[in-house]
């Protein structure tokens, strides 16, 4: 009972932090509430006794990864007039991504491979049992070539991303901090040893 | 309907006596940094309220209590209150599954590792809300570095971690300590020598602590994220890091120092290690707590802060090639076997 209670007030600050992010015009606003919006799913995957996942999610998705979204949205300055432009002339090509998400979403939930005749009932776990050696075991040894596939996938991507930023642009000042370190005294300073000067 | 209740007036019991004590040693913990700071400096420190200064806590608290909160022009009202509440949330979140000895522990759950990983990497939030929202240049320069400089830190101390349940084979955090059973020689600072070094430096940096207060650097940017900040709501960030430095003390005890083991075992007689002083308790883990958190105020009085672009090198191009190669080397010798430290497992 005290169960369900928590779980709708979880699910209903998950719709409506996911609604706001859309919806709200100021952008830094829109990711905070993609914050809340993931970590109140975090909270309703705790309900699901899965909570490997749930620390994982705050863990990669609130804590790394909103953190440089939020650094980049913050540091735009943002007009939002123009922001509403082209609402019209994208609204056509939206919808019909929207609708494609929309049928996507009922054909994998709709159709038999989820619900409880399928899948069965979930057991409820004795405190002890550790869902993240469960899902480590699964991992590494049913699913190990997905996983390795996605390890590459991801591999791709990093070098992709860091390419993408590498360019060299002439004149730019760099320090370099192995010269830095190792630079003695006597090349910066020279020590002058003279009579003092008698005074005219 | 009764049982429930007592068990819910039990736990809060529970988290009382975790923050209770907990917010009084933040209070003392800033009155030795003055201290321990001043005789480092060759100069007293607060010497006035109190035998010796001992109550200037109590005056600096009921100080910032009465002073007025003000909240600046053109400021996010919401997310400026809601900043310093979020950095002392995540901050005291944490400590619900810190073991205090043996099955001394709020919520004994499996991924208790992973849960203080994810709160002290939400805390950085507070720090980022309290810039964006202050409406100000240099709060919102000094959040820029303070995200910077943890997620960079993070990672290398999320891998310091991974070497850690690596060599313990457990992500809950009173197995950890029950791995390094055995003598000093077994806990895990000999083993991962490089980790523990990486952790204590990475440690320093997440909580924004000198010499890597960038975040702060009153010399440049006044007082970084916090420079609008007054009275209570400035009171509230101050307790958040204090309690964050306590928690990273506490966590280096029990992730390399053998928690509340004692490091007389393996060296005397087993009958000598059993009972109050010599044998595992509580007052051990406290005493290497102690120690780290007196290395956060030695480390602040002996060294000049660190230039921004050598924080950013030291994390991303010197930790994080070390803790993957450390991964590596654990892991061989997880393979092979090595006695004393990896042969249990």
């Amino acid at each position: 009972m005290a169960e369900l209670v928590v779980f709708y007030c979880f699910a209903a600050i998950l719709v409506f932090a996911a609604f706001r992010v859309i919806t709200v015009r100021n952008p830094v606003h829109a990711a905070l509430f993609l914050v809340l919006a993931f970590f109140s799913s975090a909270c309703v995957w705790i309900l699901l006794e899965a909570e490997f996942l749930a620390i994982v999610l705050v863990l990669v998705y609130v804590g790394a990864v909103m953190v440089l979204f939020l650094f980049v949205v913050m540091m735009l300055d943002i007009n939002l007039a123009p922001l509403r432009e082209g609402f019209t002339r994208y609204l056509g090509l939206g919808a019909a991504v929207a609708v494609l998400i929309v049928a996507q979403l009922l054909l994998v939930l709709g159709s038999d491979r989820f619900g409880l005749e399928r899948v069965g009932a979930p057991v409820r776990r004795a405190a002890d049992y550790s869902n993240t050696e469960e899902l480590g075991v699964l991992l590494y040894t049913v699913y190990a070539y997905p996983f390795e596939i996605a390890a590459v996938v991801l591999l791709v991507a990093i070098i992709a991303a860091i390419s993408l930023t590498m360019r060299r642009r002439p004149g730019i000042k760099a320090q370099n901090p192995a010269e830095q370190v190792a630079v003695r005294r006597s090349d910066r300073v020279r020590l002058v040893k003279m009579r003092s000067e008698s005074r005219r | 309907m009764i049982d429930s209740l007592v068990s819910l007036a039990w736990t809060v019991a529970k988290v009382l006596a975790i923050l209770v004590p907990l917010v009084l040693a933040v209070a003392w913990y800033t009155f030795a940094e003055r201290k321990v700071v001043g005789y480092i400096q060759v100069r007293m420190g607060p010497n006035r309220v109190g035998p010796r200064g001992w109550l200037q806590p109590i005056a600096d608290g009921i100080k910032l209590v009465l002073k007025e909160v003000i909240i600046p022009a053109g400021a996010n009202r919401f997310l400026f209150v809601l900043a310093p509440v979020i950095a002392l949330g995540a901050a005291l979140a944490a400590w619900a599954v810190v073991p205090f000895g043996e099955g001394l522990v709020l919520a004994d759950i499996n991924a208790g590792l992973l849960y203080i990983l994810a709160m002290t990497s939400v805390g950085v939030y507070g720090v980022i809300i309290a810039g964006w929202a202050s409406n100000s240049k240099y709060a919102l320069l000094g959040a820029m570095r303070s995200a910077a400089q943890i997620v960079a830190y993070e990672i290398a101390m999320g891998f310091a971690l991974v070497v850690v349940l690596m060599a313990a084979g457990s992500l809950n955090l009173g197995e950890i300590v029950n791995a390094q059973d055995g003598s000093i020689l077994n806990w895990f600072w000999l083993p991962l020598l490089p980790m523990f070094v990486v952790y204590i430096i990475a440690g320093i940096a997440e909580t924004n602590r000198a010499p890597f207060d960038v975040a702060e650097g009153e010399s440049e940017i006044v007082a970084g994220f916090h420079v609008e900040y007054s009275g209570m709501s400035f009171l509230v960030f101050f307790l958040a890091e204090y309690a964050n430095m306590i928690l990273i003390s506490l966590l280096i005890s029990i992730m390399f120092l053998g928690g509340w083991l004692s490091p007389f075992q393996g060296i005397f007689p087993d009958r000598f290690t059993e009972g109050f002083p010599l044998g595992p308790g509580p007052h051990w883990l406290l005493l290497k707590t102690l120690f780290f958190m007196f290395l956060y105020l030695w480390l602040r009085a002996t060294f000049p802060r660190y230039r921004y672009d050598q924080i950013m090198r030291l994390g991303w191009k010197v930790f994080i090639p070390l803790t993957i190669v450390w991964i590596v080397v654990v892991g061989v010798a997880i393979v092979l076997d090595v006695p004393p430290w990896f042969d249990g497992a």
